[in-house]
């Protein structure tokens, strides 16, 4: 029994160590630095920006329309009076948001199908590569589209479920691929000897060890869900109307950028481009830290 | 070869029907819609009805199913609920304006992308290769509309450097239309640059590595010329394999673009079957991208087998 403890104590000190070590490679990594600081100023502007935007996000005044950037509107006012700054502040909790739990869909049912396929292989290994083919035959955003067209309307819970099911998938063969030669090691077999009962196997003994892979599937897929989110929101499709969406923020007020009216475009396209950038370079710096 | 070949076009033609079966059937989970869409909440439920039945979506699914497919394989697609006109009358034309726009982006993006990656591969670990990776795949991940919504501000409305219109009227010059695409086409390119170059870095930095090269350096052949003759051939192939792939991304990003443009490519046919639930045009147009997709995705691993010595020898035995 004591041997038992000794070496659990001595697994934990090597993973907090090796832990410690990732952390501090990716504090030394400035694009990751740059990344995560962007990203942490969006979540904060979500969580708590509409306390503390100087102007009311829906507010319509239609006496000042198109105004230009100055002291009382940052970022001047859009097409309707609106004032763009808060509704830029405001518009990071519905993206975050729904790009967040879309995410979290796809990477939780992704997982569970890919250590059930790279465990037990046969069937479940064969549907997911024919859904997979078929999926890659058609353009994300097509399939969002058609799928919002059979449910009707734009609503965003069924938003969120199409992009978590668009992405499961996609994570289940990640994860079934790193499960595939986890499943032959010794540790499994002793398991199994054990007569552990497979829920236990996958749950306990694989998922640990096949984590790496999964969080950065789950940071690369982020991203792109930022992506499609905001392509809806711009479409007009998949978003609630009136919502303070960056992309619906764009559309409504493209037709006036020629009419010098380019602050009301340009805050929300560049919000979603930093988000989508940021998240971009935290993966990115994730991925190395794992490579080494 | 030709057997190869055959089974290459079979699978093909199996994906399609699968997505075509898969696109049908997801456009009547919620059937009969599509009558009150157009007549409005305020209809009479009659008229409702009988426009169902003008249309036939008052038939089981299966016989809908079944008539539409036999019509499409004859190439009648059936009429569009929202314009009352035969589908194809709108989607050719508006499809082949798409495809020249992707046409224009693609021929810019892949001798733009490769030389990035392989400039990146020759100089791994310099600023350079840095600046080409990180920025590529940074631009990557930005929406194309975003790219355009910006493009058009600087290049165009500012600088003046490039038409903001995209399509120069039925009549034009190629060279016309092509300088008129220019705008569209870099949105598109900065989202695929990043990933097509990161593929060609790959290969470069593989084959750099590869023993024949070092035997190629050890005989003091210059660096140029090694890289030249044993290194771009080597890593190319894979390039153009992951090119092909790239073409569903490639027709995503025609829709937001085609719109910010006001391009009268399918994009906007697209976005309003969807909006007024029009099942022939979204039907057709869904299939139309999936065989686009899946012929070049043929072609390019024909291609691939043909220019790839070693799947050469293997497919012919």
């Amino acid at each position: 029994m004591s041997a038992e403890r000794d070496l659990r104590a001595v697994a934990r000190a090597e993973r907090d160590r090796i832990r410690s070590e990732r952390l501090r490679q990716l504090r030394r990594n400035p694009a990751f630095v740059v990344g995560a600081v962007i990203l942490g100023i969006w979540v904060v502007c979500a969580l708590i920006g509409e306390f503390v935007v100087p102007h009311e996000p829906a507010l319509v005044d239609i006496l000042s329309t198109n105004k230009g950037p100055s002291s009382e509107h940052w970022f001047g006012t859009d097409v309707v009076g609106r004032d763009v700054f808060s509704r830029v502040i405001v518009g990071a909790r519905p993206v975050l948001v729904m790009a967040f739990l879309a995410t979290v869909i796809g990477t939780v049912l992704g997982t569970v199908i890919g250590l059930v396929a790279g465990y037990f292989k046969g069937w479940a290994d064969v549907i997911i590569m024919r859904i997979l083919d078929a999926i890659s035959a058609l353009p994300v955003l097509v399939i969002a589209l058609l799928a919002l067209a059979a449910v009707g309307g734009s609503s965003q819970p069924v938003t969120i479920l199409i992009i978590g099911f668009v992405f499961t998938p996609i994570i289940a063969r990640t994860v079934r691929a790193a499960v595939l030669p986890e499943a032959e090691l010794d540790y499994v077999a002793a398991a199994r000897l054990r007569t552990e009962r497979a829920p236990h196997i996958l749950a306990v003994e694989i998922l640990p060890n096949v984590l790496p892979p999964i969080i950065v599937e789950f940071t690369v897929r982020l991203g792109y869900a930022v992506f499609a989110i905001a392509t809806l929101g711009f479409l007009g499709v998949g978003v609630q109307l009136g919502s303070p969406n960056w992309g619906s923020q764009v559309a409504e007020n493209y037709g006036r950028i020629f009419a010098d009216n380019w602050w009301s475009t340009t805050f929300p396209a560049g919000a979603i481009a930093t988000l989508a950038i940021a998240i971009n370079l935290v993966a990115d710096g994730i991925v190395e830290s794992f490579e080494q | 070869m030709g057997a190869y070949i055959l089974r290459r076009v079979g699978l093909a033609l199996v994906t399609v029907f699968l997505v075509t079966t898969a696109i049908f059937f997801m456009t009547h989970i919620l059937p009969g819609n599509a009558a009150e869409r157009i007549l409005g909440n305020l209809a009479e439920r009659e008229n409702v009805l009988l426009l169902e039945k003008q249309l036939g979506l008052d038939k089981p699914v299966l016989v809908q199913y079944t008539s539409w497919l036999g019509d499409a394989v004859r190439g009648d697609f059936g009429e569009s609920i929202q314009h009352r006109v035969p589908v194809e009358k709108l989607l050719v034309p508006s499809v082949g304006y798409s495809l020249r726009l992707a046409l224009v982006a693609f021929l810019l993006t892949i001798p733009i992308s490769i030389i990035g990656g392989i400039v990146a591969g020759v100089f791994r670990g310099r600023w350079i290769d840095r600046a080409i990776t990180v920025g590529g795949l940074s631009a990557a991940v930005v929406p194309e509309f975003v790219w355009a919504v910006l493009l058009v501000l600087v290049l165009g409305v500012n600088l003046h450097w490039l038409p903001t219109n995209a399509f120069p009227g039925t009549d034009a010059s190629v060279p016309e239309i092509v300088h008129h695409l220019l705008l569209p086409s870099v949105a598109l390119i900065l989202v695929l640059f990043g990933y097509i170059s990161r593929i060609a870095r790959a290969g470069v930095v593989e084959a750099i590595e590869s023993d024949y090269v070092r035997t190629a350096f050890l005989k003091g052949l210059s660096r140029p010329a090694a890289i030249r003759r044993h290194v771009l051939r080597n890593a190319l192939l894979p390039t153009i394999a992951v090119t092909a792939s790239m073409v569903p991304y490639l027709v995503g990003g025609l829709v937001a673009v085609e719109i910010i443009f006001n391009y009268p490519g399918f994009g906007g046919l697209l976005l309003k079957a969807v909006q007024y639930r029009d099942y022939p045009m979204l039907q057709s147009a869904v299939l139309i991208i999936s065989v686009v997709i899946v012929g070049v995705q043929l072609v390019a691993d024909i291609l691939f087998a043909v220019l790839n010595p070693r799947i050469r020898q293997k497919v012919s035995q």
